[in-house]
């Protein structure tokens, strides 16, 4: 393991941040902190660079307990939201910072910067301050300073936020591709559940200072350990008083089997390739279903006509807890 | 979902992607980027040109016709006031010793300034309001009640530790540590108050990069923060000498105002001012407006446009 963290605390005066949280991140993977802002997973990255201190707990990086050593001694490579570059120097020197600051010999640093350059497809750009940049460029720049120092982890804090959505789609499958080359062990903050779900190999769902799940991106979408991550993740529907997602939902207009939940249906709505029908229940509940264009037609669906409804095998909340609401359902 | 686009770019001998840049779809800024024009509406209306006419006046009235008097009685018999000022000895030594104090406290004004800039921006710690307040104090209180204040603490006869300070050989009034110290306390928050708002300007985050990138905290600061807040240094010490070499209130009670020993260039001005030798004074007073106007004007001449 990578990055162990033991029972890690903070509070900033009465507002717990972090509550005991332990957390084992793997060597040479993508792991992503995902959840809301304001809930703790920016300070655990600050924490695990050393630029914030926890109030209790350890932090180890590569075997080395790394609590309360200085941010300068962990050999972190740290990327901001707002990119954090030094305004006062080019791109080159930006990305030569980490390597004068070991006073490497300047022929290695020149080559080592070149080939940083070419890497994140700056290399016409060498010789601009910062303020000539774009967003995305010094954003990439920004990376390039981290990697040059060859850092243990590599550490993002909403890396993509402050660009706009294009750019942070690109930048995204840039940085999947990227770290497939390099494979340094990444730690990225993300409050976008599909940003997670694209570039990460692993996910720590963080919320209200609380590790909520620890999971590959299909894990936690298919087998979410409560409702937290269920609705954090992806679009649910109640179904049997139960959570589902509107696409694991089969609707039929054939005479119903048992189980089924029967109702009328209310809402048809086209999005784009993706079919919405809303379905009022007997119980009161309205169930939306998501189906393909293509679906729609076979099943002959209108508004105001019967049909049945079931979750597909294995859908829904399947944690223990949620076990008894699952079979009452059924 | 989790199926990534696995499709890797071509690689070169080095292993470096080789993808082009255009596959990055946002275009760079120019690399000289372009001031936007006058963004304010067209052509300015009586309005403007009533305040503008109103500011250059009040301006002319106040700083630039009496400055220029100055320069126009200094040089009423040509270069004869200035020569004479010039090759009397006492006057050069005033002249001199103004400079020396000033040097001292604006290198002390310019350390601790940015001392507690830093202070006061990056950490928080109880009383920093009471300090924050404390600060401007300087620039309220009256500079001789600053110079009579010192005698009180420091005076060799019955000051506080002053007789103290004198039985070790150490005499601070009448002498120049005391001019000292009464310039670098009326001068003092000049530095601090152009170096707070630029380093809350700039912010952490560069600093934290360096730390993050191995950086200890002197080179961080050597490195980092220096650069960004120079400017603002820079016009904090261009004003803390220009007020250093004009301070006459609290230096007048400190020095004991001794010809040829602790007589400065103001005390000089004044005293030739009130023995009726005007060229002199105002030769002296050129002297000593010029070093102020020239060091304004060279920070804003060297000073990048839009900085502070």
């Amino acid at each position: 393991m990578s990055i162990e963290i033991i029972d890690v605390g903070k509070r900033f005066g009465d507002f717990v941040a972090l509550d005991n949280v332990s957390v084992s991140i793997p060597t040479g993977q993508l792991t992503a902190l995902l959840g809301p802002s304001g809930g703790g997973k920016s300070t655990l990255l600050r924490i695990i660079a050393g630029l914030e201190t926890a109030d209790t707990g350890r932090i180890e990086i590569e075997g080395v307990d790394a609590t309360r050593l200085p941010p300068q001694k962990r050999n972190v490579g740290f990327v901001f939201q707002h990119y954090a570059a030094f305004k006062h120097l080019t791109v080159r020197r930006n990305i030569a910072f980490g390597l004068e600051i070991r006073r490497r010999p300047k022929a290695e640093i020149r080559e080592r910067v070149d080939e940083l350059l070419a890497l994140v497809h700056l290399t016409p750009f060498a010789d601009r301050l910062p303020a000539q940049l774009s967003g995305g460029q010094r954003q990439r720049m920004a990376l390039a300073r981290a990697l040059a120092v060859a850092p243990t982890v590599l550490l993002l804090d909403e890396p993509f936020g402050a660009l706009d959505a294009k750019v942070r789609k690109e930048l995204r499958d840039w940085l999947r591709r990227l770290h497939d080359e390099v494979h340094v062990t990444t730690v990225f903050v993300t409050h976008d559940q599909e940003e997670a779900l694209e570039v990460a190999d692993e996910i720590v769902v963080i919320n209200e200072g609380r590790v909520e799940q620890i999971g590959s991106p299909d894990d936690l979408y298919d087998r979410p350990a409560n409702e937290f991550v269920m609705r954090f993740l992806g679009p649910v529907t109640q179904l049997g008083g139960q959570l589902v997602r509107p696409h694991d939902i089969r609707i039929h207009t054939d005479s119903p089997q048992p189980g089924d939940v029967l109702g009328r249906v209310t809402r048809i709505t086209r999005v784009g390739f993706e079919i919405r029908v809303e379905v009022a229940t007997g119980t009161g509940e309205v169930t939306t279903v998501t189906l393909t264009r293509d679906a729609l037609p076979t099943l002959g669906l209108e508004v105001g006509r019967e049909v049945a409804l079931r979750p597909v095998a294995g859908a829904g909340l399947t944690s223990p807890a949620d076990r008894p609401a699952l079979r009452a359902a059924g | 979902m989790a199926d990534h686009d696995l499709t890797q770019p071509p690689k070169d001998a080095a292993g470096v992607a080789t993808a082009a840049p255009a596959g990055f779809a946002e275009p760079a800024p120019p690399a000289r980027a372009a001031r936007p024009a006058r963004t304010r509406s067209g052509r300015p209306g009586p309005v403007a040109y009533l305040l503008r006419l109103v500011v250059i006046g009040y301006l002319f009235l106040l700083i630039a016709w009496p400055l220029y008097l100055v320069g126009q009685n200094a040089f009423k018999d040509g270069f004869d006031s200035l020569r004479d000022v010039l090759s009397d000895p006492d006057t050069v030594h005033a002249l001199l010793l103004s400079l020396q104090i000033a040097a001292i406290s604006v290198a002390i004004n310019t350390v601790f300034g940015v001392g507690i800039s830093l202070l006061l921006v990056r950490y928080d710690f109880p009383g920093k309001r009471v300090l924050n307040a404390l600060l401007d104090v300087p620039l309220s209180v009256s500079p001789i009640v600053v110079g009579l204040a010192l005698i009180l603490v420091y005076g060799g006869r019955d000051g506080w530790f002053g007789p103290a300070l004198e039985d070790a050989g150490l005499q601070i009034i009448f002498s120049t540590p005391g001019m000292v110290l009464a310039t670098t306390f009326v001068a003092l928050p000049l530095v601090i108050r152009e170096v707070v708002p630029v380093l809350e300007e700039v912010g952490d985050e560069q600093e934290q990069a360096a730390r993050s990138l191995g950086a200890g905290p002197l080179a961080t600061f050597r490195r980092i923060t220096l650069p960004a807040i120079k400017w603002g240094v820079a016009y904090g010490v261009v004003l803390s000498l220009a007020r250093s070499m004009g301070e006459f209130g609290a230096v007048k009670v400190v020095s004991g105002n001794v010809l040829g020993a602790t007589r400065t260039a103001t005390l000089v001005v004044e005293e030739k001012y009130l023995n009726f030798d005007k060229g002199g004074a105002y030769a002296t007073a050129f002297l000593l407006a010029l070093v102020a106007v020239a060091s304004v004007i060279v920070v804003s001449v060297f000073r990048p446009k839009g900085k502070r």
